[in-house]
């Protein structure tokens, strides 16, 4: 076991070397256009420059907030809304092939109808953040409550348990594994509407930030505000794994 | 004269509509009693009605028409964790839980007091010779350990009656055989009533006290057959002749009627074939 993840994180840095290595050999070559890839090192200057200047807190801080304010609306509807329709057959047969459908629809089409009725602001992107991260959450919360086996809840109401009790006791614990997964799925296609929202139409945040250094041709700039996307993502995906692994084994 | 601790009158259930075309009667007016302390097998061919009936005494659903009493309480489709624990096949731990998180379970379901629950797992546990196990997951261990614990499970509440349903079908024949000894054995010692569903033969004339043998749907009570043997029963029944001889005559009341079941699942033959 020991060994194995020792093989494998090695794998994993070997990989992130080899990109390292590609983009230092490429840029200072002179192969490839500073204006498109700039060399690390101009990157990393811009990165810690960037980080000490107010603005740049101030940009993290309304992507955050609209991350949040995205997922918490899309985990609270998406859970509820899934919730409510595994309470009948009907309703599961019915309804999570059209959720499932809607799903596969890009809902990046929609995203001027969203600025129209939220505006410029951080609410449009609130608004896309939830709608998108709502399918996968409703999705897999359908799919961990309808897929309880009928046995387990034979056997908890022959035990004697009361609904409250076989909800806390049998179903949820039951659920969890793919509700889980559906929360995860949903935060990072959270993450990913709200920085992408930005980019494409915004005021403030980092998303908006990367596209404004991508007019002003700046790549540098623009490459380290991408870094620090890249490793704030990475790190969360790590942090969200260990937690998700941490309920599972409970 | 022994009280009666179960007393189905007149059971009827019916799935659907009455008129309508795919409306199933699964039993037709069956009665029953069953007297404290008993072992009563419910035989039968697949679907007959055997399973419905159980779940019927044990409260999981309302029969159609008639009543059924345990203790002189009316079942009226709710359970009654204080008088009745159930026994399903072992894939009904639960497995996100540990062996002794399943007790407690059962236990809290039943409102029995947290104080207890340790003691009252862990001396169900020994009883089957799965103490060691307390901490695994149900996935851990095998098919027939599993079955074990499960027992166990439904032990360890300390009702007066017992409901099994098909609890070995899972299991090979030989863990099975083993699993029946110590099941005889283990009642024998708690003096439960116990209704038993099963479509083995060997299993309903060596765990049996009284066999009901019943009818393909919809399911009536056909004949009851006495084995007289005292629990706890040894492997060394299965080898006298009487054990042979009721064996047979189950299998001779129950041949017309697996006959009927197959029958009804296949095309139609033509007369005379």
């Amino acid at each position: 076991m020991e060994r194995s993840s020792f093989a494998s994180r090695s794998v994993q840095f070997a990989f992130l070397a080899i990109v390292a290595g590609a983009w230092y050999l490429a840029t200072e070559t002179g192969s490839v256009s500073r204006l498109f890839l700039p060399p690390p090192r101009e990157v990393y200057a811009a990165l810690t420059r960037l980080v000490q200047t107010n603005s740049f807190w101030a940009a993290v801080l309304v992507t955050l907030t609209t991350i949040a304010k995205a997922y918490a609306i899309a985990l609270v509807t998406g859970v509820l809304a899934g919730y409510l329709v595994t309470r009948s057959k009907l309703a599961v047969r019915v309804i999570e092939p059209v959720v499932s459908g809607l799903f596969t629809i890009p809902i990046t089409l929609f995203f001027p109808m969203f600025i129209l009725f939220f505006g410029i602001g951080t609410g449009s992107k609130v608004a896309y953040g939830a709608t998108y991260a709502f399918f996968p959450i409703a999705l897999n919360t359908i799919a961990a409550f309808a897929n309880m086996e009928e046995r387990y809840l034979r056997a908890a109401r022959s035990m004697g348990g009361n609904s409250w009790q076989i909800f806390r006791y049998v179903l949820m614990p039951g659920a969890l594994p793919v509700l889980i997964t559906g929360m995860r799925i949903g935060f990072f296609i959270c993450f990913a509407s709200v920085l992408g929202g930005e980019t494409i139409s915004s005021v403030a945040g980092v998303g908006r930030n990367i596209a404004l250094m991508a007019e002003l041709m700046e790549p540098a700039r623009m490459y380290s505000w991408i870094l620090f996307v890249i490793v704030t993502s990475v790190s969360l995906n790590m942090i969200v794994y260990n937690i998700e692994n941490r309920i599972r084994d409970r | 004269m022994t009280e009666t601790a179960i007393s189905i009158r007149n059971v009827t259930q019916r799935f659907g509509d009455a008129n309508q075309a795919n409306a199933v009667l699964a039993l037709d007016d069956v009665s029953l009693d069953i007297k404290k302390g008993e072992f009563v097998c419910l035989l039968g061919p697949s679907g007959c009605g055997k399973s419905t009936l159980l779940n019927i005494v044990g409260g999981l659903f309302k029969p159609t028409q008639g009543t059924c009493t345990v203790d002189g309480r009316l079942v009226d489709g709710e359970p009654h964790p204080d008088k009745i624990a159930f026994v399903f096949q072992e894939s009904t731990l639960f497995p996100w839980y540990t062996v002794i998180e399943n007790f407690h379970i059962a236990l809290k379901f039943q409102g029995i007091a947290k104080s207890e629950w340790d003691d009252r797992a862990m001396a169900a546990l020994r009883a089957v010779g799965m103490a060691s196990f307390a901490r695994h997951y149900p996935e851990q261990l095998s098919v027939g350990m599993r079955q074990r614990v499960n027992m166990a499970r439904g032990i360890c509440v300390g009702t007066d009656i017992l409901l099994m349903d098909e609890p070995f079908a899972a299991l090979d024949e030989q863990t099975r055989m083993v699993l029946g000894e110590d099941l005889s054995q283990l009642l024998a010692a708690t003096g439960k009533t116990i209704v038993f569903v099963t479509h083995s033969l060997a299993e309903a004339v060596f765990l049996s006290d009284r066999i009901a043998v019943m009818t393909a749907r919809p399911g009536k009570i056909k004949t009851i057959i006495d084995v007289n043997e005292p629990h706890p029963r040894s492997p060394d029944f299965m080898l006298e002749p009487r054990f042979s001889e009721l064996r047979n005559e189950c299998y001779a009341l129950l041949r017309d009627e697996i006959r009927a079941t197959v029958a009804a699942q296949r095309d139609p033959q033509p007369a005379g074939a």
